[in-house]
Parts: C-alpha cells; structure tokens; sequence
C-alpha cells in the first residue's frame, strides 16, 4: 500500500478533469483569440471553463482571471491592491506572518518600494482575530491580505468577519484561497471579500494554471503584459486545456462538498486521535477550526527529514516543516510564528488527506508512524537528555 | 534525481554501530537542537586502538548516514588516524551529498574528534590543544567550507 498523505503540496489530477482536458491538446487546439472556427471553438471551452469556475465561487464570470499558478493571482492581487492605494497616497498593507511566500515574498518587494508592511500575530491557535486586523488598519491602509486557509497546519481564519472590518474601514480586501477552494464552501458575496486567489493542482485539476478573482470594478495592474487575454489584465494565449480541467476538477470537488467535507472530517478525526496517542506529540493549530483534510503534528526528539525518508519507505508520502526539507537552516515560518521553539519545529509532520483517501489508508498511517517516531527517539541524544530528565520536556 | 545517493539511503536505513554504549573510554556530541542535528558518539579504545564505536543522531536523513559511515571508518583503527578522519572523507565514502547537507559531515568529523578529546581528558593523556582548535559549538557556524564532492 502506497498512501499519498500530502495533498495540500498537490494533487491527482481526477479522471474526469483528465478526460475534459484531452480534446484540447490536440483537437480542440486553436488559439482562443483567433477569429477562424477552431479558435472559436477553443474560445468556447475558454468561456464554458470561466462560467463554471465562477459559478463554484459565487462569483460573474467578468471577475474571474485565469494565471498560471496561485502564487501568480496572489502577486497579481497583492501588487494590484498596493498600486490603487499609493494613488490615493496609501502605502501600507496588513497581512499575517503565517501567509504562503507568494504572499510574504510580494511583500518584501514592496517594502523595498516604500510601503509598509504590518504582520498580524497568529496566535498559538494559527487563527488571526477580526480584532487584530481592525487594530491594526491605519488611515493609509491600502489593502488587507490574509489567506483563508493555511497550508501547513489547516486552521481556517474567520475571513468572512476580517472583509466586514474592511468593508466597514474602506480597505480593500485579498484573500489566499489556494488550500480552500474545492475543500470548503467559498463564496465570494458571501464572504464579501474584493480578491481571491485559487489554484487547480490543489483541488485535483493539473498544475500550471490558477485564477484569481477580482469584484468588479476592483482595477487590476498586469503581472505579465501583453495581448488582451483575460480582459487584458494577464498577457499570453490561454492554457485551454489546463483551464478547462481546472473548471471539471472545481466542479467535481464542489458538487458533493457537505458528504465530502463529512467524510474526510471523519478521516482526519480518527488520525488526530490515533497520532495523539504518541507520548509528547502535539497538534499543531486551532482543534476546531481546520479544514478537513489537513493534520500537523509535532513530535519531540525527533527530525523531520528523516522522519518523511522513513515514512516514504514504508509507503506514506507527507511533508514536514523542519529546516533539513525546507532547504535553510530554519524551520518553517508557519511554525515559528505559532511559537514554537526551532528544536520542536524542527520535529513536525503534516499529513495532508482529502476525498481520494480511504479508512484503510489512514490505518496505516495510525500503524506507521508511531514505529518511526519511535524508531528515530531511539537513535536521538535529544530524546535521550529528555528521557533522562537533563532537559525539560517542552511538549 | 534523487535526493541522496543509494549508499546515504542505505547507511539512513540500516544505520552501521547505532545506539547508546554504556562503557564507553570516549564521548564527543557536537551541534544543537536549534540548527536540527545533533550527533553523539562513543569510542572504546585499547592499546591506542578504537575498538568499538557507536552513535545517536538527531537530524536528517544525511546526518544520521554521515554518522553511520563515521563510525564504520574508525572502527579499528588508530587514534591518531582517527583524528585525521576529514569531512570531505565521510563525504566521499557516502558517493557524495548534496551542497547544502555538506555540514553533515564536517559535525560527523567533529564528533570524532569530540570523543577522542573526552578520552584523553579523561585519561589524562597529553595532547596539542591546537589539534582540538574549534569549540564545536554548531557547525553551521564553523569555518571549513566543504566544496561538493
């Protein structure tokens, strides 16, 4: 048995959304903004894929821009909302210290620009307060940014409530929607947010291809200039195919979404159970306020990397937060800004499932991974200063 | 491309001399928690001679192969030869690992030589302070910046 535990890195592209996409690498393959019937043709899966990605979110199909990834809506948004702030001479920008580096990346750029830049605290719990962000929007506040789900521990920030302080502020409002869209029910009117960014590989569409809404009238500045794809707002000829498997996957992931939502929760509840029982281990975020499907823990006396190399040997793919996978001598940023010292950070594990996982699978992963860490405490001068009481257990 | 080469998968799978020896002549532990390894390792020395070694190893997955592979070239051999074992030696006899794990093998020599220290020290041994010149805090911090093999 082979369990692939880390679909908040990516995704199966579905059957179906596989078989949707087909046609248009080699049948269905005129450029969408050519005049002639196979470019028309093209152009019609184009608006077909547009109409239903909008749909799943609630949204019009004008305020839908495809990208070419995730990362590509969030710089697109963020870059955006800060242009139309610094004509109104408004040059700061609330976001959190847990977001996706598409996000904290784009805003380092714009601190070298002269913005300023706040990071919200989020809490032991991973869960920003409406209350922060309204403490800390200022007068010259240009937009708020702040992902709806966060990839590495899960925990869903009340974004309806945060876009309501916003609203209320005159502060436009993005959210990173990447590990949300396609897991949890979004809808953009009722959220009422101004920008929202969504990535296919996540939700069981393919790779290379994202999109970002934008409310109307929310005026976008190109990330990449030139003809008039996407209403001129995102140069170059459209991934027809891989747009076209976004909408199928979207409309799959959505279309049974409470049973979905149900029957991976219940997956995940029974993981959380059984990884608890390992002796100082520690469920990293909010218990409560998680997407189904995405678990993190950290283990004591233990590193990461090894920790993932076993587990994929014994047939469990996952990721981790620890420096030796993130490739710099730090741990995850994500970890750190929950307050956890480097030494436990250092010791995480994320197990991301979603709708494709069975009860079986889960069961191996309860089986396995208590040996590994076991294995690995064995082995470790720290778990034995811990066990030995020469240092303090931390968790 | 993998990773890591199949000798570091095969000495962070079936590690070579690994666990606690409670006799030891020698122990040495270099690194810190905060960095993400830490290596101790054990020596049992007679007639100048290490004729056992062991290791524990908290770190990745190239750290605990680097210790491994550590212990298997010291073992039976000459003090004085042990002190000679390099990073860049560890290093070669894994087929190599990758740029930014090289650090892994620079704590695996200073674990050698932290052990050797304990033993003199505690056998009153005379030695050269010079031969023992970095206090072996973390090496990240350290100055021999390995090139990759």
């Amino acid at each position: 048995m082979y369990v692939y535990a880390d679909n908040a890195a990516t995704t199966a592209v579905s059957p179906k959304a596989l078989e949707a996409m087909l046609p248009y690498f080699s049948e269905v393959y005129g450029n969408a903004s050519s005049l002639h019937s196979p470019g028309q043709r093209a152009a019609e899966g184009l608006q077909r894929a547009r109409e239903t990605v909008a749909k799943a979110i609630n949204a019009d199909f004008k305020e839908i821009y495809f990208t070419g990834c995730g990362s590509e809506a969030d710089n697109q948004a963020i870059l955006s909302g800060a242009a139309l702030g610094a004509r109104k001479g408004k040059k700061h920008i609330v976001s959190t210290a847990f977001e996706h580096h598409a996000v904290l990346h784009t805003l380092e750029k714009l601190k070298k620009q002269g913005y300023e830049v706040t990071l919200l605290d989020v809490h032991e719990n991973g869960v920003v307060t409406p209350d922060d962000v309204a403490a800390a929007i200022r007068d010259d506040t240009a937009l708020v940014t702040i992902m709806m789900v966060n990839n590495e521990i899960g925990t869903v920030q009340p974004i309806a409530d945060i876009a309501k302080v916003c609203r209320e502020r005159g502060v436009l409002f993005h959210t990173d929607a990447v590990q949300a869209v396609g897991h949890i029910p979004v809808d953009v009117k009722a959220l009422d947010v101004d920008m929202l960014s969504m990535a296919a590989h996540k939700f069981h569409g393919p790779k290379g291809v994202g999109a970002l809404y934008a409310r109307k009238g929310v005026p976008l500045v190109n990330v990449i200039e030139g003809g008039q794809q996407e209403r001129g707002k995102r140069g170059g000829t459209e991934n027809i195919a891989g747009i076209v498997g976004m909408a199928a996957a979207l409309e799959e992931a959505t279309a049974d979404l409470d049973k979905d939502m149900a029957y991976v929760t219940g997956l995940r509840e029974k993981l959380i159970e059984g990884l608890s029982k390992i002796p100082h281990s520690r469920l990293n975020g909010d218990r409560e306020k998680r997407v189904p499907g995405t678990v993190n823990f950290c283990f004591e006396g233990i590193e990461g990397e090894s920790l993932l190399l076993l587990l994929d040997a014994r047939g469990i793919a996952a990721s981790s937060g620890s420096a030796c996978t993130s490739g710099s001598l730090d741990p995850s940023h994500v970890l750190l800004a929950l307050g956890l010292p480097h030494e436990i950070a250092h010791g995480s594990l994320r197990l991301s499932i979603d709708r494709m996982n069975t009860e079986a699978e889960i069961d191996h992963i309860i089986e396995s991974v208590p040996q590994v860490v076991d294995y690995l405490r064995g082995m470790s001068p720290v778990w034995d200063e811990l066990e030995r009481g020469l240092t303090p257990h931390l968790i | 491309m993998p990773l890591y080469s199949d000798t570091v998968m095969d000495h962070f799978q079936h590690p070579r001399n690994v666990g606690k020896m409670e006799d030891a002549d020698g122990i040495g532990e270099v690194g810190n928690a905060v960095c993400g390894d830490i290596m101790r390792m054990y020596i049992k020395v007679r007639d100048g001679i290490i004729t056992d070694v062991s290791f524990i190893t908290f770190g990745c997955g190239s750290a605990i192969a680097s210790s491994s592979m550590a212990t298997e070239m010291i073992k039976g051999k000459p003090i004085e030869e042990a002190l000679e074992l390099s990073n860049k030696a560890v290093a070669q006899a894994l087929d190599g690992l990758p740029a930014h794990k090289l650090h892994c093998s620079v704590l695996a020599e200073e674990a050698v030589r932290a052990a050797v220290k304990d033993y003199y020290d505690k056998n009153n041994i005379a030695y050269d302070p010079a031969v023992f010149g970095c206090d072996m805090a973390c090496a990240h911090e350290h100055d021999h910046t390995p090139t990759e093999e």
